[in-house]
């Protein structure tokens, strides 16, 4: 599956680290939206490395769809949030 | 429960789709994106920029100090030599404070140079990228102009066989049309010559009608024949002298006939 980490570019992982990575991703929502900042942040860059160190890059000639999209590294809890909300990530696309 | 890489995948796509469904033509938004994609990395080089102006300008000031803490160097030295050892002492201090600032600036610069190296990495491997996709883009945009042509090949090509499926259409049409004119045609004969139906025009007779004209006509012929026998009777020469040389043998036993001959 292809995941990719916004600002970086796209990775390409087996399926079996999915469930791994589903914790952490879990754990992500769950702090993100008890407000934990410092936890966000944490775990974050946690699910970033896990997937950088996981995948295998793709070519950047490469045009795939990808299946998960995670956010930049420097990315805040309110910038998730706000990338979550219902303007989503092109705003006023809706 | 969905996750956050996972609610967000499903955002980019639903909003891509989007974004993609309303533009009439898939090669304007490549075109598009590829204009933005020039445009951030437009910025990062106007970054790369700025910090090197940023670097440059360090290295001027710690130039500068370079060159006062030289001078106040040599104007310690110089009062040393003309014995004013406290005037020598303040230059030297005033030369320690300046070299420390420089040993400041030396850090700040050090850092600098790193951002820019990093930045100009990244410019240069965002450069990259957008190559790529300048090269894939007209890749695609090739692919979907030769895919739309064909779809009007195809599509010429479908109009022109539903136009001649029109033209056997009204051939059949016309065909039907003619053999049911024919069998009506032919009913409607058959029909007024029964006499159950009545012929408008009139020239239709009944069988009965029929019947009557035909022995009235009869009569008719025996009305005209005596006519023309009453004639004769009356008559002249001339009609004697054409038939006198050649008797005609059917006539014989007509005894009115006989008798012209005899006279």
């Amino acid at each position: 599956m292809i995941v990719r980490i916004m600002g970086e570019g796209q990775l390409e992982l087996a399926d079996s680290h999915l469930s791994g990575l589903n914790r952490l991703d879990d754990e992500l929502l769950t702090e993100m939206e008890g407000g934990d900042e410092e936890g966000f942040r944490r775990t974050l860059a946690a699910l970033l490395d896990a997937v950088r160190s996981l995948g295998t890059p793709l070519p950047d000639d490469s045009l795939e769809p990808s299946e998960l999209i995670l956010p930049a590294p420097d990315a805040t809890l309110d910038d998730v949030r706000r990338m979550l909300t219902d303007d989503g990530l092109i705003p006023g696309t809706v | 429960m969905s996750g956050v890489m996972k609610r967000m995948g499903m955002i980019f796509r639903a909003k891509a789709n989007k974004a993609l469904d309303r533009a009439e033509d898939p090669r304007e938004t490549l075109d598009y994106s590829y204009q933005k994609q020039l445009e951030l990395l437009q910025k990062v080089r106007r970054g790369v920029a700025d910090v090197a102006t940023s670097r440059k300008r360090l290295e001027l000031q710690l130039n500068q100090l370079q060159n006062q803490s030289a001078k106040l160097e040599e104007q310690g030295r110089k009062a040393l030599a003309l014995g004013r050892e406290d005037l020598a002492r303040e230059a030297l201090s005033r030369r320690a404070a300046l070299q420390q600032q420089a040993a400041d600036l030396e850090v700040q610069h050090q850092t600098l140079q790193g951002e820019e190296e990093k930045l100009t990495l990244a410019a240069q491997r965002l450069q990259a990228k957008v190559d790529a996709f300048r090269t894939r883009k007209e890749t695609i945009k090739a692919t979907y102009t030769a895919a739309q042509a064909q779809t009007r090949i195809g599509e010429a090509f479908s109009g022109i066989s539903e136009e001649m499926g029109d033209v056997g259409m009204a051939i059949q049409r016309a065909e039907d049309k003619t053999a049911q004119m024919q069998a009506r045609a032919g009913a409607i004969d058959e029909l007024l010559a029964s006499g159950a139906l009545d012929d408008p025009t009139g020239m239709a007779k009944d069988d009965i009608t029929a019947e009557l004209e035909r022995i009235s006509g009869g009569a008719d012929v025996e009305i005209e024949l005596q006519r023309m026998k009453a004639e004769l009777a009356g008559g002249s020469g001339g009609q004697q002298a054409i038939e006198g040389g050649r008797p005609n043998p059917a006539e014989q036993p007509r005894t009115e006939t006989t008798k012209f001959d005899k006279r």
